[in-house]
């Protein structure tokens, strides 16, 4: 029994660790309304996963470096006046595309594709646990150090060159932000779903808040009762643990969204 | 920073900006001075906000140069902000933006706005004129030497762009700040005005109200029917009348006061 709550355990660590900082982040995501822009990083990152491999880097390092190069590329693609969602739509899917055929090439190194696309949270290991956490802390940090001058930046970027803050530094934080958490993201629910962590919390937490502060700290608890609750699911009927967790928080969304309906017309 | 009457607060020097090949600024040379209230009007696309934008340090100039006082604190008020409905904001939450301000002095400056009842309202629920108003107490904050407005009243009807004038003057005359806007508003904008200044592209003329009103570059970028609309709105205050109404160099129009104008028919 012991040898089984242990890995529970590790999992569970886990899914909260990357719920604590998607969350806060993912509300940034959705009030720039840059939704996308997570999902073309974080489809990226399945290239990095084929470079770590095939150059024998850890998985973490080579997810980093392309999901920041990913990032990189929109950003300054977008600033030359191309159409965000349509240059996301190529990047996305082609980086994806290029992924999965790059991983095609890797002679003698038999992947399991699919622990990549929808994570393997049941077989995190220590190491990965302490890469979660520590990319995790990582993040948040750089959050609530960056935190007025983010949300300054997301009204406006005149009102923040006005107000002394310069509006590309801080996109630069939040790309780099999007690229930690998906490379720490990929074990635990794959490259396919960790846009949904950083979306469905925020989006969930919006009608239950009226400060920025509260929707990001509402958001960072659904997520983490999503893992733990997703987790306890998928435990319980042998379901898929990413899939799961992300299904906890999309009943969430549900629920927050149908109580804020209630509350409308009682108000 | 001391202040009295005729100090110098900003001096653009032969200020040239281009977008690409497109010359959008070109040889401006401005001097704003301690408690002046200046307005630059332009039609479409005569680089109005460029030139406030070059002011805050939102664009570089690609020629010349801009000094400012030192300690010159600047309040600027953007054009328009879309706040998204997803950013759950309260106006005092917003006030605080990137820094913290008190409860005490974030009232005081709503009460300078007139929009002192809305400190613990969402910001996406308020209607055009309270938004602008918080936008001006934003603007306020800071006891700015230099008050910016970029096009102020759009969205507002006309008398309540003529309050908000009105809102401005009387701002003017309790902080003693120097007001710098851009306004479609001719009419009523230019009533409030000490200078006005007729911008397209280059500096077509400048002067009290009255003389750039007569000024013939200024009828050929706004028609003659302005003329009475000015007399319309026009409001005892104490103007200054020791301006010179000054042809800007390379003024593209016909210096020739006496000759009959095509364009006066067609208006």
């Amino acid at each position: 029994m012991s040898l089984l709550d242990d890995f529970l355990i590790r999992a569970a660590l886990a899914a909260v660790g990357v719920a604590l900082a998607a969350a806060p982040l993912g509300c940034f995501v959705v009030w720039r309304r840059m939704a996308y822009f997570g999902d073309a990083t974080s489809h990226a990152a399945i290239l990095g996963v084929a470079l770590s491999l095939a150059l024998s880097l850890p998985i973490f390092a080579g997810a980093l470096a392309v999901a920041l190069i990913m990032a990189v590329a929109i950003t300054m693609l977008s600033q030359r006046g191309h159409a965000m969602d349509t240059l996301l739509g190529v990047m996305a899917h082609s980086a994806l595309a290029v992924g999965l055929v790059a991983v095609s090439f890797l002679d003698g190194v038999r992947i399991d594709l699919m622990a990549y696309l929808f994570g393997e949270i049941l077989a995190v290991s220590r190491l990965d646990l302490l890469v979660i956490w520590t990319g995790a802390a990582l993040v948040l940090a750089l959050l609530s150090w960056r935190w007025s001058a983010l949300l300054t930046a997301t009204l406006n970027t005149d009102l923040a060159h006005a107000a002394g803050v310069n509006p590309a530094r801080e996109q630069a934080v939040l790309t780099l932000a999007l690229a930690l958490v998906v490379a720490v993201a990929i074990k635990v629910v794959g490259v396919l779903l960790i846009a949904a962590l950083l979306i469905i919390p925020a989006a969930t937490a919006r009608p239950l808040a009226t400060t920025p502060e509260r929707m990001a700290v509402a958001a960072a608890a659904i997520g983490a009762l999503s893992g733990l609750a997703g987790l306890g699911l998928s435990y319980h009927y042998d379901t898929p643990a990413g899939p799961t967790i992300v299904c906890v928080a999309a009943g969430l969304f549900l629920l927050s969204t149908l109580l804020r309906g209630r509350l409308m017309t009682r108000g | 920073m001391t202040q009295s009457k005729d100090t110098t607060l900003t001096r653009i020097t032969d200020l040239g900006v281009q977008f690409g090949d497109a010359p959008v600024l070109r040889n401006i040379s401005l001097t704003l001075r301690a408690g002046e209230i200046t307005t630059v009007v332009g039609p479409n696309g005569s680089g109005k906000s460029t030139l406030l934008r070059c002011l805050i340090g939102a664009q570089r100039p690609d020629r010349g140069e801009i000094s400012h006082a030192p300690g010159l604190r600047i309040g600027y008020v953007p054009q328009k902000l879309h706040i998204d409905p997803t950013l759950p904001l309260t106006v005092a939450r917003f006030l605080s933006l990137p820094s913290r301000v008190s409860a005490a002095a974030a009232r005081e400056a709503l009460d300078r706005a007139g929009a002192g009842d809305l400190y613990g309202r969402q910001m996406a629920r308020l209607s055009g004129g309270q938004f602008q108003r918080v936008l001006l107490a934003r603007a306020l904050l800071s006891r700015p030497h230099l008050l910016i407005l970029d096009e102020a009243t759009q969205g507002l009807d006309q008398p309540g762009a003529a309050a908000f004038y009105q809102r401005i003057e009387q701002v003017r005359a309790e902080l003693g700040c120097a007001v710098l806007m851009v306004s479609h508003d001719l009419h009523v904008v230019m009533a409030a005005s000490d200078r006005v200044i007729c911008l397209n592209g280059h500096i077509c003329c400048e002067g009290a109200p009255e003389q750039v009103a007569q000024a013939e570059e200024y009828r050929a970028l706004f028609g003659t029917g302005t003329q009475g609309a000015l007399a319309l709105y026009r409001h005892d205050h104490n103007h200054r009348h020791d301006h010179d109404h000054v042809h800007g160099p390379g003024c593209a129009h016909d210096h020739d006061h006496d000759h009959p104008h095509d364009h006066e028919a067609a208006e």
